[in-house]
């Protein structure tokens, strides 16, 4: 390695050792973004406050009212009659209610069948699906057991059986964690390094770089090679926190994992340079940083939000926002495994985007202060 | 004589814009001489940096030629920078490495073999005496230590040209004294040639040849005798007893034939635009002295620059009414910053109709004070008063008689004069009739009405600082806080300024100023000297040299002294 190189590579570790603000960035913002996550945020229900309305006590009510006790997703409450349990649901004292009518017990026994009304708060559109899909299969479970202890056979000539693969707990941390090293890598990758690249402008450090006989290429490796580096030390410290602290399980090969956290890193650290050439201020760089990188990672990749079921423009969109191919790569490889029709076409997407990226920095990049 | 290290032919270079071309440098063709020092010399805005970025090949040139040692700048950078030296205004250090760090990593882009560094780093540590601070993070020095550490840093290959870029703006008189030890010892022993440009016009003095620059335009380029020369028998000095020299400025100012008239110490300089002395017959000056007086490089610069223009007229404000004679009393003033202590028992007092310096380096805690007085940075200890007011009780009653023009003109770059004026006039809660009043006082009294349309953004720095002037002004203020006013603008605007700031001062008006320009000090009517958050000196000009030089120093300049003051605090 020629002298030039090794004293930018030298000055640039010193600066982020020394650099409080780097190490937060690099280390502490991933930790805790994967804390927020792994512990605060759930798409998951559990205890949801529901309300419970028996118009007229039986022995079958009851027993249809246990199932919603003994559930771990609800808490139920009782209320006599339906006018105070909608008073209830409209104050947001309850996210649904579940209503027995009268007759109940009767129209169990007969021919029709007994219908139960659900009535759900459907201000968050999203609870609302989950709140319905559970009390729905809290009554078809409890449907089957009660047929089953009469020993009358299922009325329905086709039966559904659901078997859950990847992720059969249906723990929403296991997709959440993995798709969190995406993040975490922008924040290094494009965040930190349009920082302090264009720290070095502001601070007229690179115009006093720049008349030294140093190439331009020497600049740019020394910029990347580091904050590669850190950015890999930040995406161990993510997956061992997923793997350790939220056991999420590891079923893909861990090389192929490394591999394709470097292609994504390699995105990140061209789209941070790009950003930083172009804007040549901190606060400017570090707004275009999270607008154009940080936020599409977050709300655009699929780690929070189904890809499939966006409006068709933002679909494509998605196309242009590098974390969504290393997302994919992510839940595939920890949930699914090694697979190739999934692992390959996306690294192939990353690859490209990487050459395009550093390749841009690197034309836009000139020894020249225009 | 040798072949020159940098020789342009018609070079041009203009910048984009928004919505507009601006031109920095046109049609530029000169040769500066191997083996010296060659002064780079202008105005903010005169083409200086872009000159000097243009030579280093870190700018293409729009037309024309460059060539630096034999080599094409914009062709063959890397010819040129593997063989100058370039100090840009910032110096260029990595805050958060070491002194040695820094050095380590200037002698690694050079390419410098281990083997001759060690002997190369004694050298330069000796010749900035920055030897025993090699361990102290480059952002811990002062001002003068970091423009020494940038200077080593561009000299750990021995280059054949040096560019400076205004390396000694803002820094202690102290450090800037050195630094011109050091540029004269590498000339000397190692032979290198040397580009350094300034705003200060006093530092032409010191070069072998200088270059003028105004507007992008060379103006004159000569040994800076030269441009004196032409003056010999035009300059004089007149001196009143018993008239203050400001006044006796303002109304030299006004004899016919007076090209320039400055206040010197006690006297007042005039030059003449025939040599003949002026006619000092009516009955005012009846006992004023006049002398002959040797001319000055800047005597030379103000006569190529003013041409048939007369002065301008200084402003006619109506007469304040201070009921307090002590407008500004400030007394065991401290501020601390963590550790720090930024400010340390300040005490001064300013009265109505005077005009008060705070004079220093960078760091001195000149601004720091300002802020304090301003009631915008809290203070940590001791007393103030402002307008009559504790600043502490009712910081917003003070404010309205308070007019504050910033350092760098605190402007709203995307509006218009009119925009901003009306804007500022707003802030301070004037309404109707006399807002327009006002309006039509600035646009008129500051000659701006022919800008009022404009953005301030692109107005020329003299326009900015009258337009910065004129919005503090609106409110018609009792008080005037002035931080560095004069920072960067050409000696014409300055002169400008300083005739409507006596002119405020005769109305009435407390004026309190900072300044890095030593001869500014002049300007004052009593002035404190500041370093490192003390006051060193405190009283009229002729006090304050009188202090440190001793009674023999009435001609002496105020950066004479400065160094002294300083000398003797670190003595003791």
């Amino acid at each position: 390695m020629n002298r030039r190189l090794r004293g930018l590579l030298h000055k640039e570790f010193l600066q982020v050792l020394r650099d409080p603000s780097s190490i937060a960035i690099a280390f502490l913002m991933p930790a805790f973004l994967l804390l927020l996550f792994g512990y605060g945020v759930s798409m998951d229900a559990s205890n949801v406050p529901l309300g419970l309305v028996v118009e007229q006590p039986s022995a079958e009510a009851e027993s249809f009212v246990g199932v919603f006790q003994q559930s771990r997703y609800f808490a139920p409450r009782r209320f006599p009659d339906r006018a105070s349990a909608q008073q209830a649901l409209g104050a947001g004292q309850v996210d649904g209610v579940v209503v027995l009518s009268g007759d109940f017990a009767a129209r169990l026994q007969g021919a029709g069948g007994a219908p139960i009304q659900l009535i759900v708060n459907g201000v968050n559109a999203n609870s609302a699906r989950l709140l319905q899909g559970y009390v729905e299969g809290a009554w078809r479970n409890w449907l089957e057991r009660e047929l089953d202890a009469r020993a009358r056979p299922l009325g329905q000539p086709v039966m559904l059986q659901s078997r859950i693969w990847y992720n059969p707990g249906l723990r929403s941390r296991n997709y959440l964690v993995p798709g969190l090293v995406a993040i975490n890598m922008t924040l290094v990758g494009a965040l930190l390094t349009a920082l302090v690249m264009a720290r070095e402008w502001e601070r007229g450090t690179l115009e006093a770089m720049l008349v030294t006989p140093v190439s331009m290429r020497e600049v740019l490796i020394g910029k990347v090679l580091p904050y590669f580096v850190l950015g890999m030390g930040g995406m161990a410290l993510s997956v061992a926190m997923a793997l350790w602290l939220f056991e999420v399980p590891l079923r893909g090969s861990f090389w192929v994992l490394t591999a394709c956290s470097a292609l994504f890193l390699l995105v990140a650290l061209g789209m941070g340079l790009l950003i930083s050439v172009t804007a040549r201020n901190q606060f400017v760089a570090g707004m275009v940083a999270i607008i154009a990188t940080f936020l599409p990672a977050f709300l655009l990749s699929g780690m929070l939000f189904d890809i499939n079921s966006m409006p068709t423009v933002v679909q494509w969109v998605t196309h242009l926002v590098a974390a969504r191919y290393f997302v994919a790569i992510l839940q595939t490889l920890f949930l699914a495994g090694d697979v190739w029709g999934v692992i390959l076409p996306n690294a192939l997407a990353l690859l490209l985007m990487a050459l395009l990226f550093l390749g841009l920095a690197r034309r836009r990049m000139h020894k020249r202060l225009e | 004589m040798s072949a020159p290290v940098l020789e342009t032919t018609a070079l041009s270079k203009s910048f984009r814009l928004p919505g507009r071309l601006a031109p920095a440098l046109r049609e530029v063709s000169l040769r500066v001489p191997a083996g010296v020092v060659t002064g780079l010399i202008g105005p903010d805005g005169a083409g200086k940096t872009t000159l000097m970025r243009l030579a280093a090949g870190l700018l293409l040139p729009d037309s024309g030629a460059i060539r630096v040692l034999g080599y094409d700048a914009s062709r063959e950078s890397m010819a040129v920078q593997s063989r100058i030296g370039y100090m840009p205004q910032r110096f260029g250090l990595y805050d958060d490495l070491t002194v040695q760090e820094n050095l380590d990593l200037y002698a690694d882009l050079q390419n410098v073999p281990p083997a001759s560094r060690p002997t190369r780093y004694d050298e330069l540590l000796n010749m900035t005496g920055l030897g025993r601070f090699t361990r102290r993070l480059a952002g811990q020095l002062s001002g003068g230590m970091k423009q020494k550490l940038g200077l080593a840093c561009t000299l750990v290959r021995s280059p054949r040209l040096l560019l400076l870029d205004e390396p000694t703006v803002g820094v202690d008189p102290v450090s800037r004294r050195e630094l011109w030890h050091i540029v004269y010892r590498l000339v000397e022993q190692e032979g290198v040639s040397v580009l350094l440009s300034t705003a200060y016009l006093d530092e032409a003095e010191r070069c072998a040849e200088v270059i003028l620059l105004h507007q992008g335009r060379v103006v004159g380029h000569d040994r800076p005798a030269a441009f004196s020369e032409p003056l010999r028998g035009r300059s004089f000095s007149v001196h009143q007893p018993g008239v203050l020299p400001r006044r006796l400025q303002t109304r030299l100012a006004r004899l016919p034939g007076v090209l320039d008239a400055t206040v010197q110490g006690e006297a007042v300089r005039l030059v003449m635009r025939q040599p003949a002395a002026p006619l000092l017959e009516e009955s005012d000056l009846a006992t004023a002295r006049c002398e002959a007086v040797p001319p000055r490089f800047e005597d030379g610069f103000i006569d190529l620059l003013r041409g048939d223009t007369e002065m301008q007229p200084g402003l006619q404000p109506a007469p304040h009414n201070i009921t307090s004679s002590q407008a500004i009393r400030v007394t065991g003033l401290t501020r601390r910053f963590g550790d720090f202590v930024a400010v340390r028992e300040v005490s001064f007092q300013v009265s109505a109709g005077e005009v008060f310096g705070l004079l220093g380096a960078n760091g001195a805690g000149k601004t720091t004070t300002f802020r304090m007085l301003c009631g915008l940075l809290p203070i940590s200890g001791g007393e103030l008063s402002v307008a009559g007011v504790d600043l502490r009780q009712a910081p917003a009653k003070a404010r309205a008689r308070i007019g504050y023009m910033s350092q760098k003109f605190s402007l709203y770059g995307n509006l218009t004069v009119r925009q901003n004026l009306e804007f500022f006039g707003q802030a301070y809660g004037l309404r109707g009739a006399r807002r327009r009043t006002r309006l039509q006082w600035a646009l008129g009294e500051l000659d701006l009405a022919a800008f009022a349309g404009a953005p301030s953004g692109d107005l020329p720095l003299g326009y900015k600082q009258r337009l910065a002037l004129a919005c503090a002004l609106m409110h018609e203020p009792d008080i005037l806080f002035l931080d560095e006013p004069t920072s960067g603008v050409d000696p014409l605007a300055r002169r400008e300024f300083w005739s409507h700031i006596n002119a405020l001062a005769d109305a009435g008006v407390a004026v309190l100023v900072t300044t890095h320009f030593m001869e500014e000090a002049e300007y004052c009517d009593r002035l404190a000297i500041m370093a490192a958050g003390e006051i060193l000196a405190l009283g009229t000009p002729a006090e304050v040299k009188a202090r440190a030089l001793g009674p023999q120093a009435r001609s002496a300049t105020m950066e004479a002294a400065f160094i002294a003051l300083i000398e003797s605090r670190e003595a003791a």
